[in-house]
């Protein structure tokens, strides 16, 4: 919303300042969101030219010769047509920024002669399109004296940016109301003279669409004179950055700034017979007053003739009856409209304008009336004619709301203290009526304040008004105890896994949640996707089933800009369906290239190796041990999901049920489809599926026996099919003395030909901790004996010689 | 005598001449060994009258002595030197790069990090974190928050939504993190203090707009709360979160549908310098967050009764005062991944945000 200072202060009786009004409104709820003070008019002023003769050397051009009201008179060079001695214009010197040419002048030679400055046109003062010539000023223009001052262009323009509640403040009326209630003037009166006509409106009206239309004025004005507005109306609009059309169209264009009061205006030799608002038929088309041809739908409330849709109500009128300089009869309308609708209409066919803003935010229905009175007055002031009476259909009156408001509700809410009778002295100027001497008042709510409802608008009502920098902030007590921990176990897993993989040399990123649906598909496992019915791109088109494709493309994005040993990981949602217990907590990962644990590309001391199925392990493995999974007790199965290689990859699980992870080197499709390139490895963990741990009387820990008796490591080599798993031989080795034997290790792998066809070596080192006694030879020979008799038995692996 | 002497002159030089311990040895076993030179003439000392033995006992057995020590003077020069000689051959180039730790690599992002410096704060004023879904309904997105249908103010959060279900309804994504409010209120009685750190997402694109985004929601209800202790908690948390001992706020009334009375904050600060914005300082006012007292529609529908309990809510960017404090000038870098960005941005793993040690290093 733009308006002037003058303009402004036509509503508003004041001596404030700009900047008092500026910060004033900015701190009731009116936010000035810019201020043009006119400075870059500043330097042009009023000057005469002495004599102009012809260039040279150039046909077109005049040398001229300007008194610009101090010193000699400079020489000028001009192309404009209308240059020539004795007129005035406005002036610019050496080192004016001019606007509407985007150039700082400098004394300059045009073909071969000085020019000292520049007699300038509208457009280049950007105050119109206008551009056939200079500005021609009147005879008593005075020569020297500031051009923008004297042609009153010098009036501020003060932009806010309204919030969607106050239609009141659409106009400036509305908004020197406010102004005037928080102190800063007095408010004019608004009130608008009827003008009183010969006859009846001609023009009939019915509303067969009552719903969208509660009411609806109209009237003719015959015999007007149509042509441009004056110049202070065509001034205003183009300080606002409306374009000026002609009085008839100009008017309803100020009205609809001066007071939030949308109009429009009917050449009546156009429209055929009465007029019927209704919805619109399917597929009803109008060629609209922006000269494009809109289709039409049953929602959309539209004004017809007999020629068929004459106007889209409230949003923009057509083309067929609009008016022009050749209009001599025009219907001026004034109506009220459903604001669901006006919304609705708006973006359905995708109209801007500054009639839909003010009816989707919902006008005021008692200035329906007034506003047509206050149109025809001015129409009859700058066009003349002669006025029927006003035809009213629809109209059935405001019932105000009434609020009931307990004046203790103002220190109840904002801590201020407000005396009652301030509070409803602060209602009272804005319009609010209220009643009673109790503590509880009723407030009468005025009619083009639709925004309050409660009694915490009213509220805000004062607390704005009051003002808002009065509120003294108060100490909120938080705790008289010292603080527990605050984070839910799901919360802390989220901020473990990250820092574990953080500390593990891998970037934590943040992808989309959405991804395109041809990557949602690969790692979907078959389920139905969540697809968003209105994305941005098609990238961006469906919900991620998992966080793995996010952080693939990631790394492949760093390796095309020459980054190619990247680890990447996230901890976020991921979505399973469209239920809130079907986004689950992932936290996932990726390494590419020899991005590994402990170092990456090439060292003088050893190139690291291309990542594997064992990093992904050994981060997925870590993130469950940071999340409290009982590390012990999880199962590692070969093979995952699909996306994975089928042979190098690997599910964790706890029991037979609960998956808590999956890792591995990704399937050649899966790259191939996601065309990206690898090595790269990854890996997945369900942080919601990690069991809570239980509830704990106290923070000690179990009993730790150190052993007085040396530990003593003992290596064994087994050759097995190599079927065998690790898992499998590491197992039963523990097992054959699970009270002597704390830990065992595999410490080589091998397979050749020296083993036969199918076989592989295991070699593993088994660590002994006697507890009771020194252990002999015999027992340790006994030991051994044990532990390769039940591998021999759980693996089928015989002791290599 | 002379023989002496000479054996002693010609042992000692043999020893200066020895090269190595071995050679020293070889030394040691001629002169002291069964066989050495010295050891026989030891042996001879047997065979002597007593008055020769009275000379030539201390004279041989001084030569013993005297060469002893030579020998273990000369073995300690010859350790020395061995030893000198194995280091000069051990040396290496000490300016070899080494590998930097996987901590010291490794990254976190800012996003998560401004999440932590914010939780350590509102921790401290006693607030848990609170949660909810990113795929929500629109009861709980709009129409619970007061936003009644076909209202423009639902048009201004650009929404993205799902395809219908079955009973025509269709889910959207969170346009904010304010259905949050509505679902802790279902879950829990007052008093309430939450705050809600999200993904929230807008049909918007641009180098300020992302379409998904981060949001931070708090909320407080209870039985007396008001807008006096908000402007409190917010002004506490900006000097806590923005790590300046003052720092000037602006509350201005505003407009929210889920609040009433709604306010919006500006800070004062310092954008002279390109790139960088400084608080607690200066002539501009920026923009930091929206908050108001929670609309009594709103406290109707999470099922409390609005003349009973009262509360303030707030949102505000977490990218948005990640950028202004940490400088970065461009949102839709957050979500790219780039690892020089994330290597420049993020922090390190064990940099964790405390209030003890300070929210940043």
């Amino acid at each position: 919303m733009k308006f002037t200072l003058s303009w402004l202060k036509e509503h508003l009786e004041t001596e404030a300042t700009l900047d008092e009004i500026v910060e004033t409104l900015t701190m009731i709820g009116l936010e000035v969101e810019s201020v043009d003070d006119k400075a870059a008019l500043k330097p042009f002023v009023i000057a005469k030219v002495l004599t102009a003769e012809k260039h040279p050397d150039a046909d077109r051009l005049k040398v001229l010769s300007v008194d610009t009201g101090s010193g000699a008179p400079v020489q000028v060079v001009c192309g404009a047509p209308n240059a020539r001695a004795g007129l005035i214009g406005a002036f610019a010197a050496p080192g004016t920024y001019v606007p509407g040419i985007d150039t700082t002048l400098a004394v300059g030679k045009i073909r071969g002669v000085e020019s000292h400055g520049m007699m300038c046109s509208e457009r280049e003062l950007q105050l119109s399109d206008e551009h056939t010539g200079i500005i021609d000023l009147a005879e008593d223009a005075p020569v020297g004296k500031s051009f923008a001052e004297w042609a009153k262009l010098d009036d501020p323009v003060i932009e806010i940016g309204l919030t969607p509640n106050r239609p009141d403040c659409t106009g400036v009326h509305g908004i020197a109301r406010d102004l005037a209630a928080a102190g800063l003037g007095t408010l004019k009166n608004g009130a608008v003279e009827p003008v009183k006509g010969v006859g009846e409106c001609p023009v009939n009206v019915t509303i067969e669409a009552p719903e969208l239309c509660p009411g609806f004025a109209l009237r003719l004005v015959r015999g007007v004179k149509n042509g441009p507005s004056p110049r202070w109306l065509q001034q205003r609009l183009i300080a606002i950055g409306l374009r000026p059309i002609n009085a008839l169209v100009d008017i309803t264009n100020y009205i609809t700034f001066d007071r939030g009061r949308p109009l429009h205006v009917f050449d009546a030799a156009k429209v055929k017979g009465d007029l019927v608002i209704r919805r619109a038929k399917k597929g009803e088309t109008v060629l609209a007053l922006d000269a494009r041809e809109y289709e039409l739908n049953e929602q959309v409330c539209v004004i017809a003739d007999q020629s068929g849709v004459e106007s889209i109500a409230g949003v923009m009128g057509g083309e067929a009856s609009g008016c022009d300089e050749t209009t001599t009869d025009v219907l001026i309308e004034s109506a009220l409209w459903d604001p669901l609708n006006i919304a609705r209409t708006g973006r359905d066919l995708g109209i801007i304008t500054d009639a839909r803003y003010r009816f989707e935010r919902g006008v005021d229905p008692e200035f329906m009336v007034p506003g047509l009175e206050l149109a025809t007055r001015m129409v009859l002031d700058l066009c003349g004619g002669e006025t029927s009476g006003a035809r009213v259909v629809g109209y059935k009156g405001h019932t105000p709301k009434v609020v009931s408001f307990p004046t203790a509700e103002v220190k109840r809410l904002t801590g201020l203290d407000v005396p009652r009778e301030e509070s409803l002295a602060i209602l009272s100027r804005l319009g609010f009526e209220p009643q009673g001497s109790d503590d509880v008042v009723d407030v009468t709510v005025p009619s083009w304040r639709p925004d309050v409802d409660g009694k915490a608008d009213l509220v805000e009502e004062v607390m704005r008004i009051h003002g808002v920098n009065q509120i003294e902030p108060q100490v909120m007590v938080s705790k008289d105890t010292v603080g527990g921990r605050i984070l839910t176990a799901s919360q802390i897993r989220m901020r473990a896994a990250k820092r574990a993989l953080g500390v593990r040399g891998m970037m934590e990123a943040v992808t989309w949640s959405f991804i395109a649906e041809e990557h949602a598909r690969l790692f979907s496992g078959n389920r139905k996707l969540i697809k968003l019915a209105n994305p941005i791109t098609s990238d961006m088109s469906t919900m991620r089933p998992s966080l793995l494709p996010g952080l693939i493309a990631a790394a492949q994005r760093n390796a095309d800009r020459g980054f190619a040993d990247v680890a990447l990981f996230e901890v976020s949602g991921a979505y399973e369906g469209d239920r809130a217990e079907d986004q689950r907590r992932v936290a996932a990962g990726v390494r590419r290239g020899t991005a590994r644990l402990e170092a990456r590309g090439r060292h003088w001391s050893g190139n690291a190796a291309p990542v594997d199925v064992f990093e992904a392990k050994a981060d997925a493995l870590a993130v469950l041990e940071a999340c409290g999974a009982p590390v012990d007790k999880l199962q590692i199965e070969a093979g995952g999901p699909e996306w994975y290689h089928p042979g190098r990859s690997g599910t964790v699980k706890l029991g037979p049920k609960i998956i808590l992870a999956t890792f591995g080197e990704f399937h050649p499709k899966t790259l191939e489809t996601m065309d990206v390139s690898g090595p790269l490895c990854g890996f997945e963990i369900f942080i919601d599926a990690i069991p809570e741990p239980k509830a704990r009387a106290t923070r000690t820990k179990s009993r730790l026996d150190l052993s007085p008796f040396q530990a003593v490591k003992r290596d064994f080599a087994f050759v097995v099919d190599n079927t065998v798993e690790a898992t499998h031989l590491t197992r039963a080795a523990a097992a054959a003395d699970k009270k002597l034997i704390s830990d065992v290790s595999v410490f080589d792998v091998f397979e050749g030909p020296s083993l036969g066809e199918g076989k592989k070596s295991i070699a593993i080192e088994v660590t002994i901790q006697p507890t009771e006694r020194t252990l002999t030879d015999e027992d340790f020979e006994a030991l051994a004996g044990r532990i390769v008799e039940n591998i021999g038995k759980q693996t089928g692996g015989v002791l290599r010689s | 005598m002379d023989d002496l002497d000479q054996l002693e002159k010609s042992i000692l030089e043999e020893i200066s001449a020895a090269g190595d311990e071995q050679a020293l040895e070889n030394v040691r076993i001629s002169a002291l060994g069964k066989k050495g030179t010295i050891s026989e003439k030891l042996k001879t000392l047997g065979a002597m009258t007593p008055q020769e033995r009275q000379v030539m006992g201390p004279a041989i057995n001084g030569l013993k002595s005297r060469v002893s020590d030579a020998l273990s003077v000369r073995r300690s020069a010859l350790r020395d030197a061995a030893i000198a000689a194995r280091l000069e051959r051990e040396k290496v180039d000490v300016t070899l790069p080494v590998p930097r730790a996987p901590a010291e690599r490794g990254r976190i992002h800012p996003i998560t990090q401004v999440i932590d410096e914010i939780t350590a704060i509102f921790g401290d004023l006693g607030f848990s974190i609170a949660e909810g879904p990113d795929i929500e309904t629109d009861h709980y997105n709009f129409t619970a928050l007061n936003f009644p249908e076909g209202h423009p103010a639902r048009e201004m959060h650009d929404t993205f939504f799902f395809e219908p279900d079955e009973k025509g309804e269709r889910k959207l994504l969170r346009t904010h993190t304010s259905p949050v409010q509505i679902r802790t209120m279902e879950a829990q009685k007052p008093p309430i203090r939450i705050i809600i750190p999200g993904k929230t997402y807008r049909a918007d694109s641009d180098a300020t707009h992302t379409p998904m985004f981060h949001q931070l929601e708090g909320l407080v209800i209870d039985k007396t709360a008001n807008i006096a202790n908000m402007k409190w908690v917010l002004t506490e948390f900006c000097k806590a979160y923005f790590e300046v001992p003052q720092l000037t706020m602006r509350f201005r009334p505003s407009f929210f549908p889920f609040t009433e009375p709604s306010l919006e904050v500006d800070i004062q600060c310092d954008r002279s310098r390109p790139g960088e914005v400084r608080f607690g300082e200066g002539k501009d006012w920026m923009e930091i967050l929206g908050c108001g007292m929670v609309h009594p529609n709103v406290l109707r529908h999470g099922g409390l009764d609005p003349d009973e309990y009262q509360g303030f809510a707030w949102g505000m960017g977490i990218d948005r005062i990640a950028m202004l404090k940490y400088g970065m000038p461009d949102l839709r870098a957050f979500f790219d991944a780039d690892v020089r960005w994330l290597q420049h941005y993020g922090f390190r793993p064990l940099d964790l945000p405390t209030l003890f040690g300070g929210l940043s290093s």
